[in-house]
């Protein structure tokens, strides 16, 4: 079995890799060598050095976006991963309804961004309407509104992982906490958690990544309104790239800075999380 | 076993080659006649052009694809598409800006039929000797009026003017005066507020940032004689904000809440009544007859200058001019090219083709191929038709071709829905405005 799997791993691969290389690896190798470049179309690219890095950092709105992603990238990863874990925990009693409460919770996952950001748009809208503003009179609003929308959308989802670490706790050791006294807080303190790192892997992997990149829900939201001062860093390359005649190696330069700090960002938090991760 | 590999093989391969099938169609025959691909600009006539297209193609047998980018896309889809194997024969730039992010893509169009029927040559983009980019529609835009309500209007009695119609209304004064005193009677008037909702939801403020801009840049060219500046002093700043102040302090909507109004809000609002007056363009006809239920005739609608405040308000014309230049690709194979110069002159010199023009699209066609019996039947467009014959006023031209980009607009934009909400000061909008105009001609200077 075992050699058969070797002599046929090939086959099996190769039109994933196919795919992925034409798809995947050669884009992103164009991409960064297009960073270096003066061009409209990537056809006509010409190698102009590092001129759009310096550009990108002569104009503030890069580090403006920065800020603003960052910021939020803090309180919706610390957020949605608080409640999706309450919400797990409470899930996972066998209280009545358990089940259509989970798929209640999980339905947000399944709106595309921009839909939900003109849902959302709309409801908050609304709510400030009554003081006779709008989501773009103040940057909080925009900034707020991201927060919860992201909370919205992804508790669901981090729930759901949540709820099978939780489930995959081995109960003999629950059993035997209990016998020794531990207190409820202590059980889910000193036992569960450590258990079920990898389910905080991850989650804190998917929302750091997922609200760093954010994109559509940004774009319908507020799309940067009030001048750009909720415009996160996905929007801003995109903005960058078409807003200005020959501009567009200064995207594509900023795109390169995004890769490169969120993979960074996102490195540190697996081996940050990896490490606590115990055996069974 | 051998014949499970070979089943195997071919069965992947299969997937392998079904992966890429999408990637490159292959060209059909016939290739000596060459096709055209025309990327349309815009999408209100996208149905129109892909007859137009199918009527060509069983005229003549050269194939006709035209694709329409989505509003405001424009750049995006042009930008991918024409990195691709076939790329559009045809496209459009807006302007000498739009020439400077396309030089490399656009052909010298001095020598063809098409520029030798442009009725007015300089309407062309030009580099030097060579023409790259030549209109083919003239557009207009004002102040659109419902003048059944003007009518209803003129006719109270304790109205605050002596005129006695919308015709009257011939500088910034008179129309503050009428737009406030109307205000007053909005009820009896059944108005929600003289001007429509002033759009400022994102994407939707182009007719404050590049519009309206566009008077006051006008006059500090013309005071410069000149038709291009580096930098700018947004001399006749106050004038801009006259109207802009009078649309905001008139309007259907309390001055907070613009940032959630779009174009088709405001359409929608003057096409159904609920509003007197919009700015905006002859293309605007279109937007009223398309909401439900609209109550605006079509012989009540009518065109105003965007009168500022200036000295020259008297005098002043409609806003006319265009952002619409065809350009061939230079890229394309010569078959192609050609095949793409005939579809133009085919468009302008033909029964059938002029007719589409004029009829279907309702365009104003600035070439010598059409008489002046030849217009489109819309009621705005026929007011731009006879606004570019009258001598008696001057045209204020789309000078807003030469703003620097997309961001200096959207900055000046955001700018000005601050200031509507109340959030900024003036005078931080203007040296805003200015200083972002400077960097960004710098920006995209080298």
């Amino acid at each position: 079995m075992h050699k058969a799997l070797k002599k046929y791993f090939p086959v099996f691969v190769l039109p994933t890799l196919i795919a992925f290389t034409f798809a995947f690896l050669l884009p992103f190798i164009v991409g960064i060598y297009l960073s270096f470049c003066d061009f409209t179309t990537i056809i006509d690219a010409e190698f102009v050095g590092l001129k759009n890095y310096s550009r990108m950092l002569q104009h503030g709105d890069f580090i403006q976006a920065l800020k603003f992603t960052g910021a939020f990238t803090v309180l919706a990863v610390i957020s949605v991963n608080v409640f999706a874990f309450i919400l797990a925990l409470g899930l996972t009693k066998g209280i009545k309804g358990t089940n259509l409460y989970r798929s209640v919770f999980f339905m947000p996952n399944l709106i595309g961004g921009i839909v939900l950001g003109y849902i959302w748009k709309m409801i908050i809208d609304g709510v400030l309407l009554t003081k006779g503003m709008t989501i773009v009179s103040d940057p909080k609003y925009g900034f707020w509104g991201l927060v919860i929308l992201m909370n919205w959308q992804m508790i669901g989802y981090m729930m759901i992982i949540y709820i099978t670490g939780i489930q995959n706790v081995s109960p003999d050791l629950l059993e035997a906490a209990e016998i020794d006294g531990t207190t409820r807080f202590q059980a889910i303190r000193k036992i569960v958690m450590p258990m079920m790192m990898p389910s905080f892997t991850i989650c804190l992997f998917l929302t750091l990544t997922n609200s760093f990149k954010l994109f559509d829900q940004n774009l319908a939201l507020t799309a940067g309104a009030p001048g750009r001062k909720t415009q996160m860093l996905a929007l801003d390359i995109y903005n960058t790239f078409y807003g200005r005649p020959g501009w567009e190696g200064v995207g594509q330069a900023k795109a390169v800075v995004f890769f490169l700090l969120l993979g960074v960002v996102a490195l540190i938090q697996l081996r940050a999380t990896r490490s606590k991760e115990v055996e069974n | 076993m051998k014949f499970k590999k070979v089943i195997a093989l071919s069965l992947v391969s299969l997937m392998a080659v079904g992966l890429f099938a999408g990637c490159g169609s292959k060209k059909e025959e016939g290739d000596d006649k060459g096709s055209v691909y025309y990327l349309n600009f815009k999408p209100e006539v996208s149905k129109q052009w892909e007859t137009i297209a199918k009527e060509y193609e069983d005229e003549t047998g050269v194939k006709v694809k035209v694709s329409t980018a989505a509003s405001g896309q424009y750049e995006t889809t042009l930008k991918s598409e024409i990195a691709k194997k076939e790329p559009p024969t045809l496209f459009q730039i807006n302007g000498p800006i739009g020439y400077k992010t396309w030089s490399a893509y656009c052909m010298d169009l001095k020598d063809t039929d098409f520029y030798k029927n442009l009725s007015d040559p300089s309407l062309a983009v030009t580099d030097g000797d060579g023409v790259y980019g030549i209109p083919y529609v003239v557009e207009g835009f004002g102040i659109i009026y419902n003048d059944a309500i003007m009518q209803q209007y003129f006719a109270l009695a304790d109205k605050a003017v002596s005129i006695g119609s919308a015709d009257e209304i011939q500088d910034f004064d008179t129309l503050k005066a009428v737009a406030e005193d109307m205000t007053k009677h909005k009820e009896e008037l059944g108005i929600d507020g003289v001007f429509s909702s002033t759009s400022f939801s994102p994407g939707e403020d182009w007719r404050w940032q590049t519009h309206l801009a566009n008077v006051p840049i006008f006059y500090e060219y013309k005071d410069n004689d000149t038709n291009d500046m580096d930098k700018i002093e947004f001399s006749y700043n106050k004038e801009y904000k006259n109207l802009f102040d009078l649309y905001l302090n008139n309007s259907t909507v309390e001055p907070g809440l613009v940032g959630s109004k779009t174009v088709n809000d405001s359409m929608a609002e003057f096409a159904l009544g609920k509003s007197a007056m919009v700015q905006n363009g002859n293309w605007g006809w279109g937007q009223v007859t398309e909401t439900d239920g609209y109550v605006v005739k079509a012989e009540d609608v009518k065109f105003m200058p965007l009168y500022t405040g200036t000295d020259d308000d008297k005098d002043q014309g409609l806003c006319l001019g265009t952002e619409n230049y065809f350009c061939v690709n230079e890229k394309a194979s010569d078959a192609d090219k050609q095949a793409t110069l005939d579809f133009m002159n085919w468009l302008v010199t033909s029964e059938k083709g002029k007719k589409f023009m004029i009829e279907d699209m309702g365009f104003i066609m600035p070439f010598s191929t059409f008489d002046s019996s030849e217009q489109p039947e819309d009621p705005l467009a026929q007011q731009i038709a006879a606004a570019l014959q009258d001598d008696s006023k001057t045209v204020v031209n789309w000078v807003f071709t030469t703003f620097p980009s997309q961001t200096f607009k959207d900055d000046f934009g955001a700018s000005l829905l601050e200031y509507a909400q109340g959030n900024k000061e003036w005078d931080a909008v203007v040296s805003d405005m200015t200083a972002s105009w400077a960097s960004e001609k710098e920006a995209i200077a080298d």
